[in-house]
């Protein structure tokens, strides 16, 4: 990929598949096979992570198949939502954090000196635990703030794009007639789709999702886990989550984490059924964590 | 158990209790005290000379009846004015580099300093003024009475808008961060907007504030008696002319300062409610 598609708003979509063609769930990278491997999309390579003196991830590497869910899984404090939000960068948020290794998003380094972590942030969207639509803006606004604020004025493309990401969370026709109450007039449920409503409006290739159900009820749940599975024809999905019964609903590939070190990654039905590592195993059988 | 010594103690708490409510209300009533006298006072001295006249005419000469304070009300509105188009701004964009960019120990440092600033004596403003703007250009202005309103706005300004930004939920930044937002709309299209309630608070409540400052205007503002047809001419503003008036041998202006004064405290009190009042739809 060259270095002007990754300063560009608009990049293009990798090519090679079809949208809607899921990946068959064959291995994740590290775990190579002879068979034709799936398109990698993001490459973490001897990734650590230091929060001041506090280690707070080992040398992870992992690689996440394109147009597919992966699930992390681990108990609280393991480092998922740490390498998640290293993934965007968001982690440089906080002073103090050091990184070494490497992470790739399509064969480019997103660590590189000459890369934007702005630039980084629209191209692997993110969604929060907690939904975060602004409260200052209309549902309409909340979904194209992205795009407005990064100097995007054309009107059609706005209103096109509006219904389009609107329809892509199954939003669409709850809000429809209001689109111009605020955001935070929703309920909690209607609220989370908003935002990944929001997170796809800047055409991202990537989304985060940092346990993004937790604070929602099961009717509410269910219902954004339907929308992972749709969503991860088009885009690649890392979602991180407490819950195991979500991770096997939903994802494709489950990686299992603890104490900072990524102790195992392997399809979905492999991680849940027959688990090469006995803390994996002890972990997902409830044993601990 | 001794239940009678046990009793004894239990009275004597009691007593206590009472005693330390009793300071207590008493002190709450001394609070409010002045300000009741005060308003009682300025109310049943100027309510008579508030009329018409008041609001549009200048001032009678001294000895002949009538006249009004309009040039005062006009100068003060207009240095206000110009005193919160400086001060507002630059408090605010400060505030802002404070809370989203400045690093710990520079941020410590600026906070600090604005709140010496708070407390530097307001005659010291208007020295300043005095210096920077009155002496190099010949002469009293509204600009200089604006500029040392506006130095007295800018610590106000930045504090309370500071504050309100720290209230901002982090989750909000992140969200914009995460959509790969510029850093500087960020700061300005989500977080300033998020709090601009509380910011439009900060700013009335500096206004209302520095709109009774006399101090710094006597030496920069200095005063008017007719109306002044520039902004590089000795103005007119209600603190001065309350002043003036009131200092002055005649009961006709003695009468007009209260008036002055009780006007300014009506302007002062509306201002209080419109905080109020935005202050009550403040989200969290």
């Amino acid at each position: 990929m060259c270095p002007p598609d990754v300063n560009s708003i608009e990049s293009a979509r990798p090519t090679g598949q079809a949208p809607g063609a899921r990946t068959v769930p064959s291995a994740l990278s590290m775990t190579p096979q002879p068979t034709a491997k799936p398109e990698v999309a993001i490459a973490i390579d001897k990734f650590s992570l230091w929060y001041g003196k506090n280690q707070a991830l080992h040398e992870v590497t992992l690689g996440i198949n394109a147009r597919s869910t992966t699930a992390i899984i681990g108990p609280s404090g393991c480092g998922k939502s740490t390498l998640l939000r290293a993934v965007n960068r968001m982690h440089e948020v906080n002073p103090g954090t050091r990184m070494e290794g490497k992470i790739e998003l399509f064969g480019r380094d997103l660590y590189a000196p000459e890369v934007d972590p702005t630039v980084v942030r629209r191209r692997v969207g993110m969604v929060f635990q907690k939904s975060n639509p602004f409260p200052t803006m209309s549902i309409r606004d909340n979904v194209l703030v992205g795009l407005k604020l990064n100097g995007i004025t054309d009107k059609v493309l706005l209103s096109q794009r509006l219904e389009e990401c609107l329809k892509l969370a199954a939003l669409w026709d709850e809000v429809k007639d209001h689109l111009k109450r605020p955001g935070t007039s929703l309920s909690g449920g209607q609220q989370q789709r908003l935002c990944i409503a929001r997170a796809i409006a800047m055409r991202p290739e990537v989304l985060l999702m940092d346990e993004p159900c937790s604070a929602l009820d099961p009717i509410a749940t269910a219902k954004i886990e339907e929308l992972i599975q749709q969503l991860s024809s088009q885009f690649t999905i890392v979602i991180v989550t407490h819950s195991m019964q979500q991770a096997a609903r939903v994802s494709d590939f489950t990686a299992f984490m603890y104490l900072g070190k990524l102790v195992e990654a392997d399809t979905t039905d492999k991680i849940f059924s027959n688990p090469a590592n006995k803390q994996t195993e002890a972990y997902i059988t409830g044993r601990f964590g | 158990m001794d239940w009678q010594q046990g009793n004894d103690r239990h009275a004597w708490r009691k007593i206590k209790s009472h005693l330390m409510s009793a300071l207590a209300i008493a002190s709450a009533c001394i609070v409010i005290l002045p300000l009741g006298m005060v308003l009682f006072h300025v109310a049943i001295k100027g309510a008579s000379s508030v009329n018409v006249d008041f609001f549009t005419k200048v001032p009678a000469p001294p000895g002949s009846p009538g006249g009004g304070m309009a040039n005062a009300l006009v100068g003060s509105l207009i240095m206000l004015a110009i005193a919160t188009g400086i001060g507002a701004p630059i408090g605010v964009l400060g505030a802002l580099y404070n809370s989203e960019y400045g690093g710990a120990k520079f941020g410590i440092a600026i906070r600090f300093l604005a709140d010496v600033l708070n407390g530097v004596p307001s005659i010291v403003w208007g020295i300043l003024v005095y210096a920077i703007v009155v002496v190099p250009m010949h002469g009293f202005s509204a600009w200089a009475g604006s500029l040392s309103l506006a130095f007295m706005m800018i610590p106000l300004v930045m504090r309370t808008t500071e504050e309100v930004l720290a209230l901002v939920p982090n989750g909000y930044r992140e969200a914009a961060l995460a959509l790969g937002i510029p850093k500087w709309r960020i700061s300005l299209q989500i977080v300033a907007r998020t709090a601009l309630k509380g910011i439009i608070t900060g700013i009335l409540l500096a206004i209302a504030r520095v709109a009774g400052e006399t101090a710094p205007l006597l030496f920069t503002a200095f005063g008017n008696l007719n109306w002044q047809s520039s902004l590089s001419q000795p103005t007119a503003a209600l603190p001065l002319q309350i002043y003036n008036y009131a200092i002055s041998p005649y009961n006709d202006w003695h009468r007009q300062a209260w008036a002055g004064a009780l006007v300014l405290i009506g302007f002062v009190f509306l201002l209080n409610i419109a905080v109020r009042f935005l202050a009550r739809g403040k989200r969290a």
